[in-house]
């Protein structure tokens, strides 16, 4: 017997005899015959703890071996551009040059960068001051069935698949850019025109959040001191939903530079730099889709594309790393 | 939703999937990736190969030319099939692989209803694809600018046909779309297009269809390489194919695939050809 | 007064942005039904689709779908649940934590398109699963995750603090606080995240183009034997769904009906996600309901 069990076994019998009513023996459990390993070992309750803690623990784990494994394999390929093919990694990143099957000196994806960056940003401008407005119209001016109503439609729209946007991209706003802007309808601007819609619901549901979470008290002292709607919407409650409000933002951005499918159809897949809003570019992963069927693994043009789904990768990270910024600074 | 269930099924589903990799492969299993333009013809041929041998499995998949070499020389597949001789890709090693030609296929350049063109020599069309002529007036049409669609670069259909027309010279550098659907779609809806397609998704009154130099772009005129436009469609195995690969190998190239479901889908059999192709482009007349 | 008018002008440029958006809504999602319903038959839902003759339809792909989501959330909700659980109840604020919530955070913003292609070489090439259900179930879970994970965790959250003290008081240990009161109050939140997810998952067709393949093999519907290649329960045979569907034939597809196969397959999508969002939702409170013995307002 170990001190501290002996330690236990003597408190338990000086609290035994000091009690002075006598004792009734449940299922054969002798208030005298204590069974010291029960007592030491941990709980039922302690043991649920730990294998809840131990399962869970496991789940994070694991999600943190895929992220791992994803982003050690897109680097590895991404990065034999560079090592095994030797490209130039400035040239990579400012060249307007893409015909990899050319050789190593015709691999650059600025004209690519710069238009992925151009839709993305267009259609999180177009699309912010429309999210912030349906945002603000569920939470401030009406609430319960209508916004519900709206909110599960603007999640309808998540669920429609991207080629379905593409299509409609291709059918409705090719023609009406066409008309209105002229070219060949074809480029940055349908592009943004399509994202705009795909990035909505991803903004708005994020921008109601950082309303709900702006305190009930912080609107009723500004009304109180007699201020409008408005008045209190602009100064208290965008105000302090500021920080929030540029993560939804970010993370719609983040959606629509990863977006493939329906940016292919809409921007007319040219990689050339783009001179202006209607003349036909090609984004990043419009590239990735359209041409990865084509090449040959492990030869410099797959390896280049491989090198373009790292830069979005890359991309993705320093999206995040925007977010936390923001976090912090608020 | 009991909790305790949940995490037993967590346990049980991360290793059944394992489990399940080791048994689910059957022995009989046929798959075959590559072209996208193939893989109707070989799906319908796989699905009726099916109903006549029922211990068969054959799974068809597209992925594109690139992807269905790479995968079978890779070993990853027994079949690879491809718009393009395996002799012009780099990377790919040709003497490993073993060729089948299947089919024939026919590609005819396309334009927009609206360009008041209806032929064109193969010097115009070469010098439209690489930006010499710019407007329609210059070639007999209307006063409008043409707009060219390529096909996507290392695509079976863009690589025989700059091979074919341009000379192996590139195509001007402008607007790229990957698939036949998408390409009608596009010149269809889109003033001054031109752009070129496989013969199967021609068919549609809403496009105009160019020939070259006043040859139709029918199918007849394709064995005796009068319309020169045309590509073999591949079926490439690693080395010599197994059994089971050979047999279906064997009835694509049969007279019941070749004469009844080739012409259904808009190809043509490749035992109706006069002539005869290699990867260099040198056409020799069959039988000589 | 300035101030009034001012209120006036904002309301009214909001009404007007929100009018726009529903606009926006009503038409994208009028125009897909209306041109697709009236192709929906029961011969379009209960056929086979075809690979160049007009009439197939899309019994196959439909299956297909609904299998492939349930694969999906039946792999990716226990670790999804298990990581939220850690990181609302058990994480520590330190920088460990704050490195997992970013790698999360990654994995939701990755391309779907980069998440097809690793999961194209990882399990169809590299572990030999070939083009099947499987190896699309687990790029969809890598897809899935990382907003399942958050979506759960902010559930989660949501639930107050003194729930939880209520049942440290009773002397249950904090896995079972967070099994009997904490989880059963987040489940209309979880709900909600999972139907989030699975709208996004059974929209997604880049990710599955070359996971889980763009053409079905024949498959046998009486065949109940998950092993047998034919049997539709096979997790190892490839499988087309909707969404890759209407991308197939609107790409490559040489039927002579691709626009009514491809609007008709649309209606049926968005009609699928609409039973979805509302089934779930009212399943979700009914759990509540018998749960938590309380109502939801």
């Amino acid at each position: 017997m170990s001190k501290k069990e002996q330690d236990l076994q003597e408190v338990v019998e000086q609290a035994i005899a000091q009690q002075k009513v006598p004792h009734v023996k449940i299922k054969g459990i002798d208030p005298h015959s204590i069974d010291i390993a029960r007592l030491t070992k941990p709980s039922k309750e302690t043991r649920q703890e730990r294998w809840g803690k131990g399962l869970t623990a496991l789940a994070i784990l694991l999600i943190g071996i895929l992220i791992v494994s994803i982003i050690g394999f897109v680097g590895s390929h991404g990065l034999a551009t560079f090592f095994t093919d030797k490209v130039n990694i400035f040239h990579f990143l400012f060249s307007t040059d893409w015909n990899p099957s050319a050789g190593p000196n015709h691999v650059g994806a600025a004209a690519m960068i710069v238009t992925s960056f151009a839709v993305t940003l267009l259609a999180a401008l177009i699309a912010t001051p429309f999210a912030i407005a349906v945002a603000l119209f569920m939470t401030e001016y009406e609430s319960g069935k209508k916004a519900n109503l709206l909110q599960s439609v603007m999640e309808l729209l998540v669920g429609i698949p991207s080629v379905v946007y593409g299509f409609l991209g291709l059918t409705v706003v090719v023609p009406a850019v066409r008309t209105v802007f002229g070219g060949t309808g074809f480029g940055i601007l349908t592009a943004t025109l399509i994202l705009f819609v795909m990035v909505l619901p991803t903004i708005t549901s994020l921008t109601v959040d950082a309303f709900k979470a702006v305190p009930k008290e912080l609107r009723k002292s500004s009304a109180a001191l007699g201020a409008t709607q408005w008045q209190t919407i602009y100064h208290v409650v965008l105000r302090a939903a500021r920080a929030r409000i540029m993560t939804a933002i970010i993370f719609g951005m983040a959606r629509a530079f990863g977006e493939a499918l329906a940016v292919q159809m809409a921007i007319g897949n040219a990689v050339l730099m783009p001179y202006n809003l209607v003349s036909p570019a090609a984004t990043l992963t419009s590239q990735l889709t359209s041409q990865m069927g084509n090449t040959v693994m492990g030869t410099l043009p797959n390896n280049a594309l491989w090198s373009l789904a790292l830069l979005l990768l890359i991309m993705s990270l320093v999206f995040n790393f925007l977010v936390h910024l923001i976090g912090k600074k608020s | 939703m009991r909790k305790e269930n949940v995490s037993k099924l967590l346990v049980v589903l991360l290793v059944v999937p394992l489990f399940l990799v080791g048994c689910g492969q059957s022995k009989e299993k046929i798959t075959i990736v590559g072209s996208s333009a193939l893989q109707p013809l070989i799906e319908q041929a796989g699905n009726d190969y099916h109903l006549a041998h029922l211990d068969s499995n054959i799974v068809v998949q597209g992925g594109g030319s690139g992807t269905g070499l790479s995968q079978v020389q890779a070993g990853a597949v027994q079949v690879g099939t491809s718009d393009v001789f395996a002799e012009t890709q780099k990377g790919i090693d040709e003497k490993k692989l073993q060729d089948y030609p299947v089919a024939i296929v026919g590609i005819v350049p396309i334009a927009n209803k609206g360009v008041g063109v209806k032929n064109l020599s193969k010097k115009q069309l070469a010098a439209i694809f690489t930006g010499k002529i710019t407007n329609w007036r210059q070639v007999g049409g209307k006063n409008l600018p043409i707009i060219v669609i390529n096909r996507s670069r290392g695509s079976g259909t863009r690589t025989t046909f700059e091979d074919l027309i341009l000379n192996g010279k590139d195509a001007v550098n402008s607007q790229e779309q990957d698939s036949n659907g998408t390409v009608k779609k596009i010149v269809n809806s889109t003033p001054g297009t031109i752009s070129y397609i496989s013969f199967p998704y021609a068919n549609d009154e809403n496009i105009q269809k160019i020939s070259i130099d006043h040859v139709q772009p029918i199918n007849k005129n394709i064995p005796t390489n009068k319309w020169s436009l045309w590509s073999y469609e591949h079926m490439y195995t690693k080395g010599k194919p197994n059994k089971a690969t050979a047999k279906f190998i064997n009835y694509v190239l049969s007279k019941k695939v070749q004469r009844d479901l080739v012409p259904k889908i808009g190809y043509l059999s490749i035992h109706e050809m006069k002539v005869s192709r290699d990867s260099e482009n040198k056409v020799t007349k069959i039988g000589n | 007064m300035n101030s009034k008018r001012n209120d006036r002008i904002a309301t009214g440029v909001i009404y007007l942005l929100v009018g726009i958006v529903i606009l926006l809504l009503v038409g994208i999602i009028g125009n897909i039904l209306i041109s697709g319903v009236p192709h929906l038959s029961w011969h379009f839902l209960t056929s086979a689709s075809s690979s160049f003759e007009a009439g197939g339809g899309i019994r196959d792909q439909l299956f297909n779908s609904l299998y492939l989501l349930i694969l999906t959330l039946l792999i990716s909700l226990p670790i999804a649940l298990g990581a939220a659980i850690y990181l609302a109840e058990y994480a520590k604020d330190n920088w460990v934590t704050q490195l997992i919530r970013t790698t999360i955070e990654i994995l939701s913003s990755l391309p779907s398109i980069v998440v097809g292609l690793f999961g194209y070489l990882l399990f169809v090439v590299q572990f030999g699963l070939g083009f099947s259900i499987i190896a699309g179930a687990l790029a969809l879970t890598f897809f899935n995750l990382p907003i399942l994970t958050s979506n759960i965790e902010e559930a989660i959250k949501g639930v107050p603090q003194t729930q939880r003290e209520a049942g440290w008081a009773l002397g249950l240990s904090n896995w079972k606080t967070i099994r009997g009161i904490v989880l059963p109050a987040a489940l209309p939140g979880i709900i909600t995240g999972i139907i989030l997810s699975a709208g996004r998952v059974f929209g997604e067709a880049a990710a599955l183009i070359y996971t889980a393949g763009q053409s079905g093999s024949t498959v046998d519907y009486s065949n109940w034997n998950m092993f047998s290649p034919t049997s539709f329960l096979n997790v190892m045979r490839p499988a087309e769904t909707l969404a890759v569907h209407i991308w197939k034939v609107n790409t490559e597809g040489i039927i002579p009906d691709v626009t009514v196969v491809s609007a008709a397959t649309s209606a049926l999508l968005v009609i699928v996600v609409i039973i979805f969002n509302f089934g779930a939702r009212a399943l979700g409170n009914w759990l509540y309901n018998r749960l938590t013995a309380a109502k939801i307002k």
